[in-house]
């Protein structure tokens, strides 16, 4: 039986429709309070004075803490990619708009919340930095991981000036927030000198040490709490002053605290998808072979820190080109830290590089997706490494065809349906195979049953699921032996959850753990004299249905049950390490996928709907069909959502969010998305990238797909939308 | 100038009794307390979920007397005497509701956390005798925001249940 690869339902699923699935701030703790976080209402500035006098008495108020009282705290990062530096009620300066100035404690929810509408602030306010294209930016050491901000192979001027055919287009995109419709949360208790806190993250582990950093206490005296995630997208990846400002609390009051976002402070401190500007330029001959890209981006991160937002990592890999530049900026604005949102850099890094394409497809008067596999590299040319596999080719013409791509006719603004301009677009999707070093723990019992611990989290992905197949098929016994526990920091240790690595890494802990697990009970009937199996030997056993036997006698055998049952303790235990081996000096390790899109465009109010889209991925090994397709299909949503609908406006003058809600922050809702709307898994064996032979799925879903609906929009109409959102006005 | 408005003492709370799910809960609470509030911090039913607190996401959809809305757009001293339905619910012991099977067999959600609002909503829906196409489901269940974007799945499991109620 092949329990792997297998579409069964959520493992966890029963417990999310029955609504006793617990989520952080569901945890029910004696003596529990609720703090409420005032937020700054200028974006640059210094605190002039506090009035927290009537919030303080008024009924319920059990504290108020501010800069003038809050216990002093650690608010710099140490180290890791998801540590932030964090505004934490140390000083007076204000350096965004919503910056947490005070928290608010009381015995309820209500009497907090009212109790902070009476905290009083003045500022003394100075002119905030706001923007991104005038502002004054600089290079950062590195634009992701190790990768240089500035990358260059060849000569990309020279190409570029010699080149047949000239692209030289600039892309912007905006500020997005993730909106998870979990919001932030955060409960916490202290028993002496020791931490606990329920807390909504996608990393316990992160949010242990950034806790232990700032009350300078041991990482062992913390334990960190988060069996359900209500969505992350990378919001949740890092731990927020919220959290420690919980926790902070909970210190001062000496109770339990809750803490809990409001959606309009899920626009605050919590991290964004920053703004990008982004120049590309292509160089091609005539027959729309590429000779250069260059590929500039600007994004912004905030004043007291740096996050960059890697939009031309994809442009040094994706094809075949001899000369490509590269080159990150970022501008310091007064805005929130930006952070991770699903495929950072890929997703909105791909809206410009596949438009560009789209553009050179008209110029050379090709079909656009003959364009890009006349570029198709068949190796990393960035790296100069052989992919460990790569499917694209077969993604495009599963997708092509799927999607009717031969429908399209190639001139712009000719196909019609009634009144409405109908048009069809194409992109490639990438996203890179990470893999962190991860543990898991599994522990076969005298009933038969395993129980499995790693110190990862389900964001929705689907994570309790395919680990417990992965589990269950190493032990040769049925999914529902198995009962996967993850998101405390008290099993062994797991990355974030993020850059799409939990299954790479955590699975093949699993995998580990687990093998080890079965040989351990197999040791055990070998040598036990007790057993049918007494003095086989280990290579002429199978494991099935939870009873090992002799391959070629299967009625000779001993189930778990009965081998631990004569074990003095009644069950073993057994740890499985997993980290990257040497993969990536061999290989360049990326999924792959192509996106399409169909969209009907009205020619006098400009509005766009799509009515068709159609993915195809090919992501290595897929563990369960199921819950893939559901990654895939939600990837593809949220590239609809940044085609058309969301964006964070701050107003120029007063540096404020002005559309911190979800009325005025549009994301799709179930009429956005039509039923024409499907994702296929193109099978791919990728022996090569780990042991599981499995890549990411979580993040490739939305990469190109917003540059699929531009260019679908640009051949319905003939106008090149190149600043996203595409509204309405945009195309009237 | 800091305005000075003296102490807050706030409303005081009062009795407050709710029927939910068939069971008599007596609570005492301010009379501000939304439904949504009263559920998850008061009765300890925190099935039902709170995304925005703004009536905007439908994350804390509740049936009031076979009615979907949204508890957080409502005080809970105004339904005394009326028929509350929670997520908690629906599944009539270990037999899930069939709208809730259908929900998993078609992975109509995946963080889980919008999910007891829509599988509420999508009840209140076959219950309004609403058409069962596919836009039509689209349409009447666009109050509740799906960020994780499960909904071809959610439209796939309402019309799988719809079939079974007619
Ligand atoms: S919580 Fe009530 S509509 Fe969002
Ligand atoms: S399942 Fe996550 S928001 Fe719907």
């Amino acid at each position: 039986m092949n329990l792997v690869g297998a579409p069964i339902d959520r493992v966890d699923g029963r417990r999310k429709i029955t609504g006793t699935a617990r989520y952080a701030a569901e945890t029910p703790l004696p003596g529990l309070t609720y703090a409420v976080m005032v937020e700054s209402t200028i974006p640059a500035g210094t605190i002039a004075a506090v009035d927290a006098a009537a919030a303080t008495r008024a009924s319920g108020v059990i504290a108020v803490l501010t800069y003038e009282n809050a216990p002093k705290v650690e608010q710099h990062k140490v180290a890791g990619m998801t540590d932030r530096n964090l505004p934490l009620l140390q000083d007076r300066i204000v350096r965004y708009d919503r910056q947490p100035v005070a928290v608010v404690v009381a015995d309820t929810f209500e009497r907090a919340t009212d109790a902070a509408s009476l905290v009083r602030i003045r500022y003394d306010t100075s002119v905030p930095a706001l923007s991104l294209a005038h502002g004054s930016g600089y290079h950062p050491e590195h634009s992701h991981g190790d990768e240089p901000s500035v990358y260059e192979r060849g000569n990309v001027d020279a190409a570029f000036a010699g080149a047949d055919v000239k692209i030289d287009r600039t892309y912007t995109t905006p500020v997005e927030h993730h909106n998870p419709m979990e919001p932030h949360a955060t409960v916490a208790t202290w028993d002496g000198d020791v931490l606990t806190v329920y807390d909504a993250t996608q990393g316990v582990f992160g949010t242990r040490s950034r806790l232990a950093v700032a009350f300078g206490i041991p990482p062992a005296n913390v334990r960190v709490v988060c069996p359900f995630v209500g969505g992350g997208f990378g919001s949740k990846g890092s731990a927020w002053a919220h959290t420690v400002l919980a926790a902070m609390a909970a210190r001062a009051v000496k109770r339990p605290v809750k803490l809990v976002l409001a959606r309009p402070q899920m626009f605050g401190s919590v991290g964004y998808r920053p703004a990008t500007i982004q120049r590309v330029t292509l160089g091609a001959k005539r027959d729309g072979t590429l000779v250069s890209t260059l590929h500039e981006v600007r994004s912004q991160t905030s004043i007291f820190d740096e996050f960059v937002e890697p939009s031309a990592e994809l442009t040094k890999m994706l094809y075949a080109v001899p000369n490509v530049r590269t080159i990150n900026t970022v501008v310091p604005l007064n805005a929130a830290t930006p952070t991770f949102m699903r495929a950072p850099g890929e997703s909105s890094g791909s809206f410009a590089l596949e438009s560009a394409m789209d553009e050179l497809a008209y110029a050379v008067g090709l079909d656009p997706l003959e364009v890009r596999l006349r570029n198709h590299a068949d190796s990393d040319p960035s790296k100069q490494l052989p992919f460990s596999s790569k499917s694209l080719r077969e993604c495009y013409s599963v997708g092509a065809e799927r999607f009717g791509w031969s429908r399209r006719v190639p001139r712009a603004r000719s196909m019609r349906d009634g009144g409405l301009l109908v048009g069809m677009g194409v992109a490639s999707a990438t996203y890179p195979t990470n893999r962190s070093a991860a543990s898991a723990l599994v522990r076969l019992s005298s009933d038969g049953t395993a129980h499995v611990f790693a110190g990862t989290q389900d964001l929705g992905t689907g994570a309790y699921t395919v680990f417990s197949q992965v589990a269950a098929e190493e032990l040769g016994i049925p999914v529902s032996s198995v009962r996967f526990e993850l998101g405390d920091t008290n099993f062994p240790m797991g990355p974030v959850s993020g850059g799409s690595q939990t299954t790479a890494s955590v699975g093949n802990a699993v995998s580990v753990a687990a093998r080890s697990a079965r040989d351990r009970a197999i040791g055990l009937a070998l040598g036990d004299p007790q057993s049918s199996l007494h003095g086989h030997d280990a290579d002429a056993i199978d494991v099935r249905d939870g009873r090992i036997f002799l391959r070629d006698r299967p009625d000779v055998g001993d189930t778990y049950a009965a081998i631990l049952g004569r074990h003095p303790q009644g069950e073993i235990e057994e740890r499985g390490d997993a980290r990257p081996g040497d993969e990536k000096t061999a290989f360049s390790m990326h999924a792959f996928g192509a996106q399409f899109a169909e969209v009907r465009v009205d020619p006098e109010l400009g509005t766009v709907r799509v009515v068709k889209m159609v993915g195809a991925f090919a992501s290595g090994r897929i563990l369960n069909a199921k819950t893939a397709r559901s990654q895939y299909l939600g990837g593809m949503v949220w590239g609809l959502s940044m085609a058309l609908h969301e964006i964070t406006r701050t107003d120029a003058r007063s540096g404020r969010i002005m559309n911190a809600n979800l009325a005025d922050y549009l994301v799709p809702v179930n009429k956005d998305v039509p039923s024409d709307f499907e994702a296929y898994i193109v099978p791919e064996d990728d022996p090569n990238v780990n042991p599981l032979g499995v890549k990411g799925i979580g993040e490739i879903g939305i990469v190109g797909a917003a540059a699929a609906i531009a260019n679908a929009v640009y051949h319905a109409t003939g106008t090149r939308v190149r600043d996203l959102p595409i509204q309405p006005e945009k195309l009237v | 100038m800091p305005v000075d408005v003296g102490p807050r003492a706030g409303p005081h709370p009062v009795p407050v009794t709710l029927t939910i799910n068939g069971m008599r809960h007596d609570l005492t609470i301010e009379p501000r307390v939304t439904l949504l509030d009263a559920l998850r911090e008061y009765a300890n039913l925190p099935g039902t979920k709170k995304g925005c607190d703004q009536g905007t996401c439908g994350a804390c959809t509740v049936l009031v007397n076979g009615r979907r809305i949204d508890s957080c757009l409502t005080l809970a001293i105004m339904h005394t005497g009326a028929r509350i339905t929670t997520i908690e619910g629906l599944a009539d012991g270990d037999r899930l509701h069939p709208m809730q099977a259908a929900f998993l067999e078609h992975d109509g959600f995946q963080c889980g956390y919008c999910t007891p609002g829509q599988i509420l909503s999508a009840v209140a829906l076959l219950a309004e005798k609403r058409p069962l196409d596919d836009a039509s489901i689209r349409e009447f269940m666009s109050g509740n925001i799906c960020r994780c974007g499960a909904y071809k799945n959610i439209v796939d499991a309402v019309a799988a249940a719809g079939k079974q109620n007619v």
